[in-house]
């Protein structure tokens, strides 16, 4: 049987080329791997090699010709046996596709653009109740981490913590104080500072089934890591056809500490928050914490849990409950108003709270939402929250260039246009890397006083 | 909740935590180079070298139909052929243990996974991004996946496989089943940063994992002299105490002789082992590349003299194989890809709903 030589697709995006020189001529015997034709795509000239052993029958392109598509019969070979002059030439067909759609996106009816739509999204879970009379303690945030990670470690043997200084030394932050006493080395690991190592090492452990905790001293330093938790964590499941998952928790402190200058003090916030294929939370208070640490830990996804260095110490009210785990995705709202919606996350709702506590004292009402989850976003409680106060202020620490705050007034422009009464406006740090001193570093950061000064402005209120 | 089983057939050391991994004073980085010195090429039987010969073209004539693919543009973007290295995959994955051990590679990844075993069809419906594929098209030739044979991809940034690749070494050791990884690497891949801070846990943490270096001499179109200060890949475990072997990847009974030694090495508690094998790739990087940084004839003296399939052939005429025998084998590999190639081709490409799938396994 003859074989067409086609013109080849040199690389991805060719289309067409020039045959630039024939290296055999008509009756020459080939085998795999000769060199047949010179092709110069737009980038460089290739060769164009025998698949197949046999005898060249007909050369149907000249050598020269340019702009011959890809897929256009450029020869034909004679297999063992047959007689190459006895080849026709097929007909024409180059100014058709070879083979209609495939492997290009052409062809589709644009009523299939309906199909594509993407699926509606499905109610979140409420907060499970705190039963009546559940007796309350008080928790740093810290203790409600550790306490979490425990909880979960005592419940499944695959949940392991690794980590700079999480065993010995008992955490950096020491927040996984107490963790190695009670699971031994084996689940509680100490790493050499290697972050792009460990990281890579985490998200294979948990491809190969395990649940690794992995810790950052501080996100600051998951920066040497960032390839692993977005193209090794976050994609695998998808590009895998949902075969092979990777259930790593990336946690540690994120966002501004206090004077350490700019290297050290950053939110991630938005970046993580960016990525198909990430669960992203950003707790603020101990109750928080303690119930999507559990969550996290028990989710299928890869997780970022972004904690807050200067709210570790800070101590809330804590239900003392066996298995209090909270929804993923599903925001709070701390204080319900009806003038305005002050949205934040993470230190930033303290901010907020403040704020609002101030503003009552002015005579306005301020709602303040804490997404909690800044990944999968809890829109319905920003729009739900926009149609009752119709004045959105968002309050952030971290920059405002793409940051969750525009992610926000994005939402509420495109969905919430109707409710709105006022410019939705962001709240955020300064846009300038973090400075040290100490009066530098508090006009950069985001505080009350800014936020109750733009809740009046949307309030129309001097 | 499923629990992971932590009772294994073959029960690993326990970690020490606070003793330095390194107190052996002796360590020589030749140890099992030395053992592979004293008989060099692995004694297959007849059927065993027949069942190699036959991978080693099945990965072959396969990689040849998807350049071919390629060409027809029925294959997108990146491709990378694995034609020449066949002897590497082969020989190493035919000494695992496949209801435990695991396999991890780059980008480079078709051999790997025909050396398993797995349907042509689906490997080739997946380059050919229909629903059929392994991935269900959304993976393409870079990233494929089987975690039913414990083959965790198929990954497309260099060298990061290695550091995931270490992640499940630790998960063998820590759920003490007696497997090992294989994490195979390029030249190119050994430069990067990771691969070390890799083998610096790994060998601090005594990990069941072997560092495959293929060195195929060029990394993209960058010469192996021309991007690394120490070109002997082996070498470089020893700042890590990490035993190295150099060996022949173009000889699968070599490579299949030197898996055995470091496997047992692995197998027994002493922490991991850098293999390096020198192959050579025939086509170019990927399928858009000229490959005008070496010779017509450096090729094709590699490929007359040093070929590995040609090398296996050989042996097997000694073994009273006939040449008839051998064209019988090689038609019906033939007709198996042609068969996946034909698969790959009529088969539907996902439906536009699949684009939402798979992102999260989870709903919130």
């Amino acid at each position: 049987m003859s074989i067409e030589l086609k013109m080849p697709a040199l690389s991805p995006t060719m289309e067409e080329g020039t045959l630039a020189k024939w290296l055999v001529k008509e009756g020459d015997t080939v085998s795999a791997g000769d060199v047949l034709a010179e092709i110069e795509t737009d980038k460089a000239t290739m060769e164009f090699e025998s698949i197949d052993e046999g005898t060249v029958g007909k050369i149907l392109v000249e050598e020269g010709t340019e702009e011959v598509k890809v897929g256009t019969v450029i020869a034909i070979l004679a297999a063992e046996g047959e007689d190459a002059s006895d080849i026709d030439a097929p007909a024409d067909d180059a100014s058709e596709d070879p083979i209609p759609g495939e492997g290009k996106d052409v062809g589709r009816d644009p009523s299939e653009a309906e199909i594509t739509k993407k699926p509606d999204a499905k109610p979140r879970a409420e907060d499970p109740d705190i039963p009546e009379g559940t007796n309350m303690v008080k928790l740093t945030v810290r203790e409600a981490l550790r306490d979490g990670m425990a909880e979960e470690m005592r419940l499944d043997d695959r949940v392991f913590v690794m980590g700079e200084e999480v065993a010995e030394y008992q955490g950096a932050y020491k927040v996984t104080q107490g963790l190695l006493d009670e699971f031994g080395p084996k689940r509680v690991i100490d790493t050499p500072i290697t972050e792009y190592g460990f990281a890579g090492i985490g998200a294979g452990a948990a491809m190969g089934g395990l649940r690794p905790i992995v810790e950052f001293m501080t996100f600051n330093f998951a920066m040497q890591a960032i390839d692993h938790i977005i193209n090794s964590a976050a994609k695998t499941n998808y590009m895998s056809g949902g075969q092979m998952r990777c259930p790593v928790v990336f946690r540690g402190p994120n966002g501004a500490a206090s004077r350490v200058g700019a290297q050290h003090s950053q939110n991630y916030g938005p970046w993580y928050a960016s990525v198909p294929g990430l669960i992203v939370l950003a707790p603020y208070d101990a109750q928080d914490a303690k119930g999507l640490m559990k969550a996290a830990i028990r989710s299928e996804d890869p997780v970022v849990f972004l904690e807050n260095e200067l709210v570790y110490g800070q101590s809330f009210e804590v239900a003392q409950l066996d298995d209090h785990v909270l929804p993923i995705g599903k925001a709070r709202i701390m204080r319900e108003g009806s003038d305005v919606t002050i949205v934040s996350y993470s230190i930033a709702v303290g901010i907020a709270l403040e704020a609002a506590e101030e503003l009552a004292g002015e005579g306005i009402d301020a709602e303040v939402i804490d997404l909690r989850t800044l990944r999968p976003l809890d829109k319905e409680a920003v729009l739900t929250s926009l149609a009752k106060t119709n004045r959105v202020v968002i309050a952030e620490e971290g920059w405002p260039t793409c940051s969750i705050a525009s992610e926000i007034v994005a939402i509420c422009m495109e969905e919430g246009f109707d409710h709105l009464d006022a410019p939705v406006t962001r709240v955020c740090n300064e846009d300038v890397p973090l400075p040290y001193a100490a009066n530098l570093e508090k006009l950069a950061l985001i505080d009350t006083a800014r936020v109750v000064e733009a809740v009046k402005k949307v309030c129309y209120v001097d | 909740m499923a629990k992971a089983s932590t009772s294994g057939k073959k029960k690993a050391p326990a970690k020490k935590t606070n003793t330095p991994a390194a107190v052996d004073d002796n360590f020589s980085l030749s140890t099992l180079q030395d053992e592979l010195e004293k008989s060099k090429r692995f004694k297959a039987d007849k059927d065993q070298l027949l069942h190699f010969y036959e991978q080693m073209l099945l990965i072959r004539r396969f990689e040849e139909k998807a350049g071919q693919l390629y060409g027809l543009g029925l294959i997108g973007g990146f491709c990378h052929l694995y034609i020449g290295q066949e002897a590497v995959a082969i020989g190493l994955q035919s000494a695992l243990d496949n209801d435990t051990d695991s396999v991890i590679t780059g980008y480079r990844d078709h051999g790997h996974m025909l050396a398993y075993g797995i349907d042509p069809k689906v490997i080739m419906a997946e380059l050919t991004g229909r629903a059929a594929g392994i991935s269900k098209g959304k993976g393409g030739s870079m990233h494929m996946f089987s975690t039913e044979h414990k083959f965790y991809g198929g990954h497309g940034i260099v060298g990061a496989q290695v550091a995931l690749g270490g992640g499940l070494a630790l998960a063998h050791q820590y759920n003490e089943d007696g497997g090992l990884c294989l994490a195979y690497f390029g030249d190119g891949a050994a430069n990067q940063g990771q691969v070390y801070e890799t083998m610096n846990m790994a060998a601090l943490w005594k990990l069941p994992i072997v560092f495959v270096v293929e060195n195929n001499q060029y990394a993209m179109g960058t010469a192996v002299r021309r991007s690394s200060a120490e070109t002997e890949f082996y070498r470089r475990g020893a700042a890590f105490r990490i035993p190295g072997m150099h060996v022949n990847g173009m000889d699968v009974l070599e490579v299949r002789q030197a898996a055995e030694i470091a496997f047992k090495h692995v197998r027994e508690g002493n922490g991991p082992v850098l293999m390096e094998c020198e192959t050579y790739r025939y086509r170019g990087h990927s399928m858009s590349d000229p490959a005008k940084y070496r010779t017509r004839e450096e090729v094709q003296d590699q490929r007359e003299k040093n070929d590995p399939i040609e090398r296996a052939k050989v042996d097997l005429m000694k073994l009273k194989v006939s040449e008839d025998d051998l064209k019988a084998t090689d038609k019906s590999i033939r007709s198996i890809v042609s068969e996946a190639a034909d698969f790959a081709e009529s088969s539907p490409e996902p439906e536009p709903s699949e684009l939402y799938t798979d992102v999260l396994v989870e709903e919130y």
